[in-house]
């Protein structure tokens, strides 16, 4: 979120799009009927299914799974055909008026630079015009063709009403209903705020989903605002914190990017990830990199990272290709992995295409398993009759099944979706013989260590130097860890303008990322926790719920990263004299002689407006990306692509070309674009989602929710249902080209057919919440059905549009 | 006078209104006092955090027990902390069964293995499981670590063996997890909040 959960309440209007928080996030939720009872808000839910949201608002829409973007992108070309944008905000605080290359092209449903071979673009005519100094060149008018509005407003001047209800099968006057609704937001004083979750995110276009929104939000001014932003209502507790700790092969803690084979020295390294403004007197706040990457060498290798040896850089492994949970399965199902260790984790019940990962984990050395419960995963070799047909004696995986405590049997802080980082405290030992985590991984670095020492082995250097400064070696105190990832000076640090005036001593915490050196003077484990845990002590255990601000702001509840701030981007919430637009709802502002108020500024706290410095300090530019040279890997801006299982024969929006049915740029592994399905055979959408009852795979091991909701079932429409002479109760089976699944049927007038392309679409509704573990009923992995695709972003897979059919069983 | 539980029933039994009780000379304070205790006067309280959702809500946990060295508390109430600033006390239908998921028949106790080809689970203790994991971590790193890649640059890397990292383990448990992989030269590594 770049706002936070309390924040819902100086809405005015709330959308919740690619979501359900009324039953995925109930006690974050209350906050929207907050903002419906206190400020008049209305909330405006979209989505294929009536949910307990769409119950509760004051308006709803269904829209056709998998089609969102065509839908925002008309909500885009109402709000520049009607003029309803912030002008100056656009203006000032986007790339609306930057210049790009002008060999850049959108054709048929693709842009210039697409090689179909290796389904790859290459991204040289999506970049801005620059000058001769190197900055990029821009029209105050917005005029010329060049310019990001211009192009914007063309690209999406193809988004009209009939076509977006042609592809959404959202009936036209819903539709123009909700651009009426959010172009109101427009005004400077009014906003909205969007609620989305794994509806937006687990699609092959899940990350350009987002970006539209982003854009929506960006040309009502309504980012950087209370009440306003783009707001991620994430999955686990510390979904936020592992993500920030970055456990993927693409990035390290606090995002800095991975070295790969091509960064082959230290110095390229950072060069490759130090960006130079891209106008004149920007903050271009990547330009610290080499602070943040050089602390983090000195947090892992201690004093075995020195200057002359670059910090170590050579013992980083370099990444050589994507190793995503779908590159990671793809490959093991080659063969090409011996050993596999699933933390916390049931890739059996969360990865695509069940059947592919359990043939993939038939061919390991070796399986491990830390969880505090029995998973899936760990007995997938195990017999569970039509549930897991395996068979044990034909699978040679030797398997490790490892105890865990849970949550509430350790110490440890938690990241919130809306960054807010809070300690929590052991109340109990763990069962058994549970280990904590931190435990468990520290006993077996231990053991390897100890192998590594005494009988070498490849490349020992790393395993026998890493930093492990912890009184127990065998148990790191959660404390200690925590003190390491906010990190220390360990030479004094000095003020940069008067050398005189130590900042930090030798050996004392920093209070904050800007203290942080490139010298290895300081060492950080993760630099956006910078501040967590200074001088003052641990400040994510601070419990001081006090709103002064009135805005839920709390600043002494827990530690928000960055620098305890709780609302990103705050500088856009005022004018370019730094007055907020909304005073009623004022975050901060320039008061003469610093930015400051009720939040910490996202700016420098001295840049007076007057030198421009604009919001957006992330980008080298400055302001905020409608138009997204890079980053993007399927275009700089949103298009629609249906899924790669649609229920039509093409994309309406490109009905003559081929090559852009589906997401252009997305990644298909060899043999899987045929395994696709094909609407003849399998006519019917399929959209995966959770009940309130229940979290993921986790909750059916806990009587209370198993009592509450026993039985798989899925929900088919009443349309549906008597055309399949299908009644409310009937065990159905539902087959994609992957398995089949048996569970009851709901029938339901919460699905109901859409008009799409001239054809009636029907929806299947698959909670997912069962398993063949757990006190629930047995019930079957829904991932028995899903396709092994992602988006082309992220990778994450497509659950939320695929293809099915459905008879009774 | 002292009457005991028992003895006051039987009096109050015998037709007597509370109202006449201190005719008889006595007050019923010790008597009264033995009404049924808040159960959870005697337990020990723990702030802690939710660990479904994002919402990431306020707990109080309460235990058996004030957590002494030898004490082993047991975990018998939870409900969500009134004071939190985002769920102000309370908690949804999934958190409401945080307890039967601490408690559940399916919580692991101790380390197991499965043979290859078994169809068994076989209790081991963890220094075995420690030691025969870490020999199958060392044998497949030292057999397929690339120091090199085909055009002689430094990569040491190792990516036969992954890693999927949990996003209910704490900031702490993913750091340290995060450390010792690279530190082993591991790429092979994702997390469940990719999916």
């Amino acid at each position: 979120m770049t706002n936070h959960w309390v924040d819902i309440k100086n809405a005015d209007l709330i959308l919740v799009m690619g979501g359900n928080a009324a039953e995925a996030h109930p006690c974050g939720f209350k906050w929207v009927v907050e903002a419906k009872a206190h400020r008049k808000a209305k909330l405006v839910v979209v989505d294929p299914r009536f949910t307990r949201s769409a119950a509760v608002s004051d308006f709803y829409a269904p829209i056709r799974a998998g089609s969102d973007i065509a839908f925002l992108g008309g909500v885009i070309r109402y709000l520049l055909a009607n003029d309803k944008i912030h002008h100056e905000y656009v203006k000032a605080f986007t790339n609306a008026a930057f210049l790009i290359d002008e060999g850049f092209q959108f054709e048929d449903g693709l842009f210039s630079g697409y090689d179909a071979a290796k389904r790859k673009y290459d991204t040289a005519t999506w970049q801005y015009q620059l000058d001769g100094q190197g900055f990029v060149k821009i029209d105050e008018t917005l005029q010329s063709p060049n310019c990001v509005f211009q192009i914007m407003k063309r690209h999406y001047a193809r988004y009209t009403p009939e076509v977006v209800s042609q592809v959404t099968g959202t009936p036209q006057a819903d539709f123009l209903k909700i651009c009426e609704l959010i172009a109101e937001t427009a005004a400077p004083d009014r906003t909205m705020t969007i609620c989305y979750a794994l509806g937006w995110t687990q699609h092959t276009v899940g990350s350009q989903n987002i970006r539209t929104m982003a854009m929506i939000q960006l040309l009502l001014g309504n980012l950087g605002m209370a009440g306003g932003g783009i707001n991620a209502l994430r999955g686990h507790a510390n979904v936020q914190g592992i993500t920030d700790q970055c456990l993927y092969s693409e990035v390290l803690p606090g995002y800095l990017s991975a070295p790969a084979d091509a960064d082959k020295t230290r110095e390229e390294y950072l060069a490759k990830r130090t960006p130079k403004p891209l106008r004149p007197n920007q903050m271009n706040f990547p330009q610290n990199f080499p602070k943040w990457h050089t602390s983090l060498m000195k947090a892992w290798y201690g004093s075995a990272a020195t200057a002359e040896n670059g910090f170590c850089y050579d013992w980083l492994p370099k990444k050589d290709a994507a190793y995503d949970v779908l590159a990671l399965f793809e490959r093991m199902h080659q063969g090409k992995m011996n050993g596999f260790v699933c933390q916390g984790f049931n890739p059996l019940a969360s990865a695509p295409h069940k059947a592919k990962v359990a043939a993939a984990l038939a061919k390991l050395k070796f399986l491990v398993v830390i969880d505090p419960l029995a998973t899936e995963t760990a007995e997938f070799w195990k017999n569970y009759g039509e549930f897991n047909p395996a068979d044990p004696a034909a699978i040679q995986t030797e398997v490790f099944r490892l105890p865990s405590t849970c949550f509430a049997e350790q110490d440890g802080s938690f990241t919130n979706s809306g960054r807010v980082i809070q300690w929590h405290w052991k109340a109990a030992d763990g069962p058994g013989e549970a280990m904590s985590d931190l435990d468990i991984m520290a006993g077996l670095f231990a053991r390897l260590r100890a192998l590594y020492a005494q009988d070498g082995g490849a490349f020992p250097d790393p395993v026998l130097g890493l930093a492990w400064p912890y009184r127990i070696p065998r148990q790191p105190h959660p404390e200690e860890v925590a003190m390491e990832i906010n990190g220390k000076a360990l030479a004094d640090v000095t003020d940069p303008k008067d050398p005189s005036k130590v900042l930090a001593k030798a050996g004392e915490q920093l209070a904050g990322f800007a203290q942080l050196r490139d010298d290895g003077s300081t060492a950080s484990g993760n630099w956006i926790y910078c501040g967590m845990w200074s001088q003052a002590g641990n400040l994510t255990a601070r419990r001081d719920p006090a709103d002064l601000s009135g805005l839920g702001q709390t600043p002494n509840w827990g530690f928000a990263w960055p620098a305890n701030r709780r609302i990103l981007y705050n500088r856009a919430s005022c004018d370019l004299a730094g007055k907020p637009w909304d005073a009623s709802r004022a975050v901060i502002k320039w008061d003469g002689a610093k930015w400051g108020g009720n939040d910490i500024p996202d700016m420098r706290p001295d840049a007076k407006p007057e030198e421009g410095v604009m919001p957006f300090i992330m980008n080298p530019e400055g302001v905020a990306r409608l138009f997204a040279p890079e980053r993007m890997v399927d275009g700089p801006l949103p298009e629609h692509y249906e899924p790669f299982e649609t229920p039509l024969d093409g994309n309406p929006m490109h009905p003559n070309n081929p090559q852009a049915v589906s997401n252009p740029a997305a990644r298909i592994y060899p043999g899987d674009l045929e395994s696709f399905a094909k609407a003849r055979d399998f006519p019917y959408v399929a959209t995966t989602y959770r009940l309130v009852e229940h979290f993921h795979f986790w909750t059916k091991h806990a009587l209370l929710n198993a009592i509450t909701q026993p039985q798989q079932f899925v929900e088919i429409g009443e349309e549906l249902a008597r055309e399949k002479g299908i009644a409310n109760g009937d065990r159905v089976r539902v087959r994609s080209t992957r398995g089949q699944i048996v569970a009851v049927a709901v029938v339901t007038k919460r699905l109901r057919a859409l008009e799409v392309d001239g054809r009636k679409i029907h929806t299947v509704g698959m909670p997912i919440h069962w398993g063949f573990r757990g006190v629930t009923h047995p019930g079957y992995l829904t991932n028995t059905l899903t396709p092994f695709v992602g988006d082309a972003n992220s990778q994450t897979p497509e659950f939320k549009a695929f293809l099915v059919n459905i008879e009774k069983a | 006078m002292n009457v005991t539980r028992r003895q006051f029933l039987k009096v109050t039994a015998a037709g007597l209104g509370s109202s006449s009780l201190a005719l008889l000379g006595f007050s019923p304070q010790p008597a009264l006092a033995e009404i049924r205790n808040f159960k959870l006067a005697r337990t020990t309280e723990t702030r802690n955090t939710c660990p479904y959702c994002s919402v990431s809500c306020g707990l109080l946990i309460y235990s058996l027990g004030d957590k002494s060295k030898n004490a082993r508390a047991e975990i018998v109430h939870i409900e969500g902390d009134p004071d939190n600033p985002v769920n102000r006390g309370t908690l949804c239908p999934k958190g409401a069964g945080l307890l039967d998921m601490i408690h559940s028949a399916s919580r692991l106790r101790h380390p197991e293995v499965r043979e290859a080809g078994s169809s068994e689970w076989k209790r081991i203790t963890w220094d075995d499981a420690f030691t025969r994991i870490a020999k199958h971590l060392k044998a497949d790193r030292d057999a397929n670590f690339i120091k090199t890649n085909a055009d002689g640059a430094t990569v040491n890397r190792w990516n036969t063996t992954g890693f999927l990292a949990s996003s209910t383990a704490s900031n702490e448990a993913g750091y340290l997890t995060h450390k010792v992989l690279r530190g082993l030269g591991v790429v092979t590594l994702d997390t469940q909040a990719r999916i």
